[in-house]
């Protein structure tokens, strides 16, 4: 019998989230990724006007919202028929929504989510130089009331002074810089969490060129904020950490449903012209066309009927059933023809990576000849820091034309009526993945609603073949220092910037 | 000497958006708030905050209990989410105990009955919110209800929104450190405070003037007033109009979009649809467009 690691609440995510292991001989054996809350938002859908689904689906999370708020606003453009209508304006308008909502997400993950488990503030007690901020830390630290930098798992920071001190100066400075973004956000879009300007039909916001030249001048913060600390800080972590670009591989499947649209008359979103690419990718990093036929949500192991178990989202059901014998998460399992597929940064890196972009290309290219490391290294803890760093890159990037492609004067919206039955489909990638929503319309009104969102991919349970999640499987297999510190375990996990509000809504 | 002012942060059926609000505070940032002496001789001591706090599992839950016990009646408990109720509260838990799961329901209680004041932060909490929208799968309550329901009288705060402006709760903390728990006459009848609550959305809004001449917004990106694109700032108290968002920057219906009503305790299900025009609401009769034909509209 092995010894038993739980770890629950596993903090510095968003939402609730047990985390057991089985560890023998220092390796762990078994891992059980569950979800401990849930709110049945899908259920509240059902029976309400099916515009309000922008509006609610954006409460399933307060981190993702806005990506909600655009899978939510893309499924009603396809199910009222007009997700070939949309102004190009309204497009682009979206892309800049979203790309500086998903940029800003990226750098709070890596600075206030993932990096005190490599960043020691309490060093900061010996800090002697001039940084106003980093002098006000080490008064907080000499007042010592440390919460909530302490109690932490102890025993493994390794960051050299300097770079530790650099770290945590970006760590403040970040926090200003990502505030800075939900700023861009609430240019168009009214205001963050939880925004309004992306609507059915388009946007609500038209172009102006003072916007725009706000916007531009915000980005460049970000771009800078991007370039000079937070890729450096990645590469950084990963020359004092090299051991994490060995752990936590998981099941190397990738899926990426692309996202930020590049043209606008295409109505099927699996072949629309994206930003980042639709597709699938696995270890031997071929690409893989995107077929979302493919999709099934598995309950077998999840506090769900079983009934509602293996069907495509077009199909899904949410009955809740908790203390089912097996069962052990809120969270249902989506599998893709049949297997465990990672979704996230990762993923729509190496699938537009593998799919020939060349910006992409040279992002990762470039990169890894820094490291002087193979692809392969990307299938791992360090590796997903990485690619969520060059995702933040590679959209920050592309705002900066998208801001002058926009035409002030030309239409932002698109007028439609409500269908009395319907279905549509909207496919975006949120921060942490692929995130789709299913819908069904009756008499006007949801008749279904399916969300099948990037964590309920990454946090899922084992699935109705006993095939572990994505984060279960990351976890399974890795040696443990010291099990009353597993520092390993936690690292795992959020690599994946799980988000459980999502996985289960 | 710095007065150390602990705060427990406890999460329930949420979404994290009122946290996320509160790190858009811009003046004081965040780190103004947490590293720094919020005013001078005061230290908020966030002892315990699932999203941000370094540590996790039993250390973070030890730190959570410990607070409650060593300083009984001298903590701030703020509580993010409705509280999952049906069913025995089986829908949401939070931390173990002896090998079993804590329902967060209890651990609501458990602080609450320990601490100074509650402050419920958002909708959810202050109401129910959305996770209370009918059907109500998971039978939320808000925070007061529940601790009404098992006797726990403590002082406690509504600080609605979805979410809440950061302004609104720190300005709320704010005036707890500097004057004391607020008084009943500075709350309204649903316990929010006035010095941001105090006013109808419509009262303050800049499209109001189009609402006088009945000039009314047809379709989104229109100008005029988005009454009948279903504005709900007819019935919303908040100060938002004077107060702006994201530090400043735009506001709800700034960015051409209808009210939500989303700081009230009708949210969701009384102010939805969230498009079409309000029902059966008594207007103020004011300017020369409403006060010659009211009985037309």
């Amino acid at each position: 019998m092995g010894t038993k690691i739980v770890i629950e609440p596993v903090t510095r995510i968003e939402g609730h989230l047990k985390i057991e292991t089985v560890v023998e001989d220092g390796v762990v054996k078994d891992a059980k990724s569950s979800g401990t809350l849930f709110r049945g938002i899908e259920l509240i859908l059902i029976g309400r006007d099916p515009r309000d689904a922008q509006v609610i689906t954006q409460r399933i999370c307060g981190v993702c919202p806005q990506s909600h708020g655009i899978a939510a606003a893309l499924n009603l453009d396809s199910a009222f028929g007009i997700a070939d209508k949309i102004p190009p304006n309204a497009r682009i308008i979206r892309n800049l929504i979203q790309g500086a909502h998903v940029v800003q997400d990226h750098i709070l993950h890596f600075y206030h989510l993932a990096a005190l488990d490599y960043v020691d503030v309490a060093k900061l007690a010996d800090y002697d130089g001039q940084d106003s901020n980093l002098n006000s830390i080490k008064d907080f630290i000499a007042r010592g009331e440390l919460g909530p930098f302490l109690p932490r798992y102890e025993g493994d920071y390794r960051l050299p002074p300097e770079v530790n001190e650099q770290a945590v100066a970006h760590y403040v400075k970040a926090l200003d810089i990502r505030r800075l973004g939900h700023e861009m956000v609430s240019t168009f879009s009214g205001k963050i969490p939880h925004s309004v300007g992306v609507i059915p039909g388009g946007v609500t916001t038209p172009p102006t060129v003072d916007k725009i030249l706000s916007l531009l001048w915000k980005l460049r913060q970000l771009q800078d904020f991007i370039n000079n600390a937070y890729i450096p800080d990645v590469l950084a972590v990963a020359s004092a950490y090299p051991d994490y670009f060995e752990i936590g591989a998981g099941c190397k499947n990738l899926l990426s449903y692309g996202a930020y649209d590049l043209e606008d008359k295409n109505p099927d979103l699996t072949q629309r012209k994206r930003l980042f690419r639709q597709g699938v990718t696995s270890a031997d990093l071929k690409p893989g066309k995107l077929d979302i036929t493919k999709i099934t949500e598995g309950v077998k192991h999840s506090w769900y009927q079983n009934s509602s178990s293996g069907r495509h989202p077009t199909q899904g059901e949410t009955k809740p059933e908790y203390g089912k014998e097996g069962a052990y998460s809120w969270v249902k399992s989506p599998r893709y023809d049949g297997k465990v597929y990672e979704v996230g940064p990762l993923a729509r890196v190496a699938v537009t990576y593998v799919h020939g972009d060349p910006t992409m290309k040279d992002l990762v290219d470039s990169s890894l000849a820094q490291l002087k490391a193979p692809p392969s290294v990307l299938f791992s803890v360090l590796g997903r820091h990485l690619a969520r760093a060059l995702s933040a890159k590679y959209i920050a990037d592309s705002m900066d034309k998208w801001l002058l492609e926009l035409k002030p004067g030309e239409p932002t919206y698109v007028e439609y009526t409500i269908p009395e039955e319907s279905t549509g489909v909207g496919l975006t990638e949120a921060a942490r993945g692929a995130l789709g929503h299913w819908l069904e319309i009756k008499d006007q009104k949801i008749a279904n609603y399916q969300c099948v969102v990037p964590t309920t991919w990454n946090a899922s349970p084992q699935d109705d073949n006993g095939n572990p999640g994505p984060i279960e499987q990351a976890i399974i297999g890795t040696k443990i220092r010291d099990k009353n510190n597993p520092c390993e375990i936690v690292r795992i996990v959020r690599s994946f910037d799980p988000c459980l509000a999502c996985a289960i809504h | 000497m710095v007065n150390e002012i602990p705060v427990i942060w406890l999460q329930m059926a949420a979404c994290t958006g009122c946290s996320v609000s509160l790190l858009n505070s811009a003046s004081p940032t965040i780190k103004n708030i947490l590293i720094d002496q919020i005013v001078p001789g005061v230290h908020i001591n966030l002892r315990f905050h699932a999203t941000i706090m370094a540590g996790a599992g039993e250390p973070a839950i030890k730190i959570m209990e410990e607070t409650s016990k060593e300083k009984k009646d001298g903590y701030i408990l703020v509580a993010e989410g409705a509280v999952p109720t049906a069913t025995d509260a089986i829908y949401g838990v939070i931390g173990e105990r002896n090998g079993k799961p804590v329902k967060m329901a209890d651990r609501l209680a458990e602080l609450a009955q320990n601490a100074m004041a509650v402050l419920a932060v958002g909708t959810c909490a202050s109401f129910g919110g959305i996770p209370a929208g009918a059907p109500n799968p998971t039978g939320c309550q808000p925070v007061k209800a529940v601790l009404d329901s098992r006797n726990i009288t403590k002082p406690i705060v509504n600080i609605p929104g979805c979410p809440p402006h950061p302004d609104w709760f720190v300005g709320t903390v704010g005036s707890i450190i500097l004057n004391g728990l607020p008084k009943a006459e500075n709350l309204d009848d649903n316990l929010r405070p006035l010095a941001f609550y105090g006013k109808l959305i419509h009262e303050n809004c800049p499209r109001r003037a189009y609402f006088d001449e009945g000039k009314f917004a047809k379709k989104p990106g229109d100008e005029g007033c988005l009454y009948e694109l279903g504005c709900k700032g007819p019935i919303t108290y908040a100060d938002c109009p004077l107060r702006q968002w994201n530090n400043g920057t735009n506001w709800v219906i700034g960015a051409g979009a209808p009210c939500n009503g989303c700081t009230q305790p009708e949210f969701p299900d009384l102010v939805a649809p969230f498009y079409e025009k309000l029902k059966d609401v008594e207007l103020p009769v004011i300017g020369a467009y409403w006060a010659s034909s009211k009985e037309d509209k």
